[in-house]
């Protein structure tokens, strides 16, 4: 504690000197690296002190071509096509990545996890006067040059309308828990001001993921008709391409949007998608033969795709690219016991677990993770062991803890805590038998793991009972289901998590307010029913924490925590995979749809 | 004719009714439901879900969601997609073009195999030329669609790189252009299922040639000095093509229904593949819908292969 405090008084002066001149941007970042601080965090630190930032430190690469078209058709494959074009209504990536050739929002997320302004004229701060000081509000700057594509202005009047559109309860919109807690307020024509109704550290949340659509389109369609807008199908946005044609669930077209308020953008001159088939034959049209320009997702073994890469002499005609979001494939603790019903519920708040509710055992399965060898073995590339729940953006990760891989270490830590080794080689205590249910999703590598952990807790004396649920019913909301994730009837659990460039919805399965339990059909968040104050406390104070210093290292602090305590047990960080054809210069990023940078893409 | 035609018509009401009864509380107690999606999209809180579950009337008890079902199919309303909100007609009349050119140019291809091959090779039993055909049908049914239309696109699209692999409804070509791509596209999916019906439609065929052609009235035939063309075309296949009619009459829903795993395979926007998407999100309306048209035309079909057996066998009445 006293060393960030010590921290945080060196970066103020250090920002101090790069507002005056005597320090460098770049010398900033080099120092800021010396504390253990990433170039993105030392970027936002500049940013929220007003210094926005410059290309140079970018990730981003930079944009060539010199005019507008020219470049040919751009042909994307999705083996999930989109069904429907309202981004409010998107079920699934599928749909708003389909939406991403026509729609865009106020803000995208670069790789880094950085907001770029898109419809927005500028970011706001607390130096432009954006950003109020008590975080309660905040002043959006719009772009004048933004047309729709049937040639009306993108003006204030469309955002406060996306913001009614998608509140309003009868629209029924997928959107509309972006939009919660706060009103919006037109200025002037541009202008736009957010209330929030508490100060709200996150204040790009609700104007990234779903973009805008058109007012005087859907103003008509508000409410109980939502579903019967014909410009559900047609899109018309500002984006950088115009809607030709959509066949939902197979192909979506678009052509060049003459009048895009980007410069030189889009560089080409038409935009086909096509949905369907599978992961590995996607990967093969884009890698290997080359009929298609990008794939999306390709959950496809890095094997594979290695050796679709190198099929031909010289490489392939593609590449598979990697973007590292925060999602995280981990196992879950169950806390609760699973197997006692206590007031007519199994795994009942107030139920303790006889066997994982001793941290020891925790601590043990966390070293009989070989976390190296899934990296190596099972997921590739689009993986790296980690020690972390919270592992991205980097400004938000632990450095204090490190992954191990220790059969005697756990064997040691089981013997201390008095769990004894039977005749059948399982340890118990108090006779309670180590013996443990660990279920996941039917997905070939998470089964690997599966294999993998079993056997490795065997050689410390922990029996594990494999479980594999069908992924739809296993991630399904399905009250009277009872292999759900969220009613987590088993000791052990497995799956991906993922947040946004905010870790506070990654941290909020942690907290104990958000149990999954019967009174809320078991929609809660934290299934693993672990409840910690000082976790609480700190989730509570980084809510509204406005300083981003202050706010990372509360963060952070969560992190250590939760991993410490082994509620949770980190096994990879996981990327997002994409096939990219050789020609193709994008810049591929996992805080956003991968293609919300579809504007900026173009071919060498 | 006219009564029996009545009263067939009359028995298929309830059993339509029985289908749809069934077809629904199945996928009612089928686990998931078509928002999972969202449930592991941290940027949608439950209580959206919750919401839109309600609204979609997805928590009322099952009987209730039926006949609210029925009440609308009755009113000629086939609901919206729970997951696109599109009317399930327009989505299913967007699939027929592609599904009747695919299907149907492959039921072609197998008629035109099965036909001059199968009559052939009964005129001349246990020949070479009937060994042949006759090990080249076992191959052909013994081996699954998935298995052979990924053998022609590791041939054909990726060793030789001559055809696409992946099927375009919307091709950007325009004339002899279009056409040429579309053959292109085409001939992988159809040959793939075409060869497949053909191989088992051959040994129909010519179990059902070989069934008529050692009958009296053919040895009388040839007694009275007619051609053997003659003898074969118009005594002898006329009259085994009875049974073939009735079986390809009763396979024709299938050119309505798609094929599933080739359509997938070649990624063909036919309803096959609309069928499978929606089972796959759980899309109740949509899955609803296809099954219950296809069986529609099930009970169709059956229908119309009756009546064209008493037409083509005047022995048969009607009663």
């Amino acid at each position: 504690m006293k060393r960030d405090v010590k921290h945080e008084a060196q970066l103020r002066r250090q920002i101090e000197a790069v507002r005056t001149g005597t320090q460098s941007r770049r010398g900033f970042v080099a120092h800021c690296a010396t504390l253990g601080l990433g170039a993105p965090l030392a970027n936002l630190l500049l940013h929220d002190a007003g210094l926005a930032q410059s290309d140079a430190t970018s990730t981003t690469p930079a944009y060539k071509p010199t005019k507008r078209g020219g470049g040919g058709a751009l042909k994307l494959l999705l083996w999930q096509g989109p069904t429907q074009l309202n981004p409010h209504f998107a079920t699934g990536d599928k749909d708003l990545e389909g939406c991403r050739l026509f729609y865009e929002a106020l803000i995208r997320w670069d790789a880094d996890g950085n907001p770029v302004p898109v419809l927005a004229a500028e970011l706001p701060s607390r130096a432009n006067g954006g950003i109020a000081a008590d975080g309660k509000s905040v002043i959006w700057k719009l772009k004048t040059n933004a047309r729709w594509h049937d040639g009306q202005p993108f003006t204030a009047d469309d955002v406060v309308f996306n913001w009614r559109y998608a509140t309003d309860p009868a629209t029924a919109a997928i959107s509309s828990g972006h939009y919660a807690g706060l009103k919006i307020e037109k200025l002037d024509t541009h202008r736009v001001r957010v209330v929030f109704d508490q100060p709200t550290p996150y204040w790009p949340a609700s104007f990234s993921r779903f973009p805008m659509v058109p007012q005087h389109l859907f103003a008509p369609y508000s409410g109980a008709k939502s579903r019967e807008a014909p410009n559900n199908l047609k899109p018309v946005g500002t984006g950088p391409y115009k809607f030709t044609d959509f066949k939902p669930g197979d192909l979506l077209r678009g052509t060049l949007n003459a009048d895009y308020h980007q410069p030189n953008r889009p560089h080409f001159d038409s935009v086909e998608m096509k949905g369907g088939g599978d992961a590995v034959s996607a990967a093969r049209a884009v890698l290997q033969t080359g009929e298609f320009d990008y794939a999306w997702f390709l959950l496809v073994e890095d094997e594979v795709l290695k050796r679709l890469e190198n099929s031909r002499e010289g490489g392939g005609k593609g590449r598979a690219m990697f973007a590292w979001g925060s999602a995280v494939e981990s196992l879950m603790v169950n806390f609760s016991d699973p197997n006692t019903v206590v007031d007519g519920e199994r795994g009942s708040a107030k139920s303790t677990h006889p066997v994982l509710s001793d941290l020891a055992v925790r601590q043990a399965l966390s070293l009989l993770v070989d976390r190296e060898g899934v990296q190596r073995y099972i997921y590739g590339r689009s993986s790296r062991v980690t020690a972390n729940y919270l592992n991205a953006p980097e400004r938000f990760r632990s450095s204090s803890r490190k992954a191990e891989f220790n059969v005697d270490k756990a064997n040691a830590l089981l013997d201390a805590a008095g769990w004894v080794r039977g005749s059948d080689g399982v340890r118990s205590k108090g006779g309670k038998r180590l013996s443990l249910l660990f279920q996941t999703s039917i997905n070939a590598p998470r089964q690997k793991i599966q294999q993998v952990v079993k056997q490795a807790a065997q050689k410390a004396g922990i029996d594990i009972q494999i479980k594999t649920v069908l992924g739809s019913t296993f991630f399904s909301g399905d009250v009277g289901n009872p292999d759900t994730s969220g009613k987590f009837w088993a000791d052990l659990q497995m799956y991906e998590r993922n947040g946004s460039p905010d870790p506070a919805r990654l941290m909020e399965i942690f907290t104990s307010w958000s149990y999954s339990q019967q009174a809320n059909k078991w929609q809660g968040l934290n299934v693993m029913r672990w409840r910690n104050a000082e976790f609480d406390a700190a989730y509570k104070a980084a809510a509204i924490e406005l300083d981003p210093a202050k706010r990372a290292a509360l963060f952070i602090r969560m992190n250590d925590i939760v991993c410490n305590d082994a509620c949770v047990i980190p096994v990879v960080h996981r990327a997002e995979v994409a096939g990219f054809a050789n020609s193709i210069v994008a810049e591929f990023t996992a805080w956003d749809e991968q293609l919300s940078t579809l504007a900026n893409w173009y071919r060498n | 004719m006219g009564p029996y035609l009545l009263r067939r018509l009359l028995i298929a009401l309830p059993s339509l009714l029985g289908i749809s009864v069934v077809l629904f509380t199945v996928l009612a107690l089928a686990p998931g439901d078509p928002f999972g999606e969202l449930a592991t999209n941290p940027n949608v809180p439950a209580e959206v879900r919750m919401a839109l579950r309600a609204k979609f009337g997805l928590d009322d008890p099952v009987w209730q969601r039926y006949i609210r079902w029925l009440i609308a199919m009755l009113h000629g309303d086939w609901g919206f997609s729970f997951v696109s909100r599109v009317d399930v007609d327009t989505l299913i009349w967007q699939r027929v073009p592609v599904t009747l050119a695919v299907i149907g140019m492959s039921q072609l291809l197998a008629l035109m195999v099965a036909l001059p091959v199968g009559i052939y090779a009964a005129t001349k039993p246990y020949s070479l030329f009937d060994k042949i055909a006759n090990t080249v049908a076992f191959m052909g049914f013994s081996l699954p669609t998935f298995f052979t239309g990924l053998l022609l696109i590791l041939l054909f699209s990726i060793k030789l790189d001559w055809l696409p692999f992946v099927f375009r409804a919307d091709l950007p070509a325009t004339g002899w252009q279009w056409w040429w791509e579309s053959f292109k596209q085409s001939i992988m999916p159809i040959t793939v299922l075409g060869l497949f019906q053909g191989a088992s439609w051959t040994r129909y065929v010519r179990s059902a040639v070989l069934d008529v052609i050692r009958l009296d009235y053919v040895t009388t035939a040839r007694s009275k000095g007619l051609a053997e063309r003659v003898v074969i075309m118009k005594h002898v296949v006329r009259n085994a093509l009875i049974p073939v009619v009735t079986l390809v009459a009763l396979t024709m829903p299938q050119v309505f229904g798609g094929a599933i795993v080739t359509e997938q395979i070649f990624r063909v926007p036919g309803i096959g593949s609309l069928l499978i998407d929606a089972i796959l999100r759980n899309d109740t309306p949509v899955i609803m819908a296809v099954t219950f048209v296809f069986s529609c035309l099930v009970i169709l079909f059956n229908l119309i292969a009756d009546l064209l057996y008493g037409w083509l066998d005047p022995r048969i009445s009607f009663r």
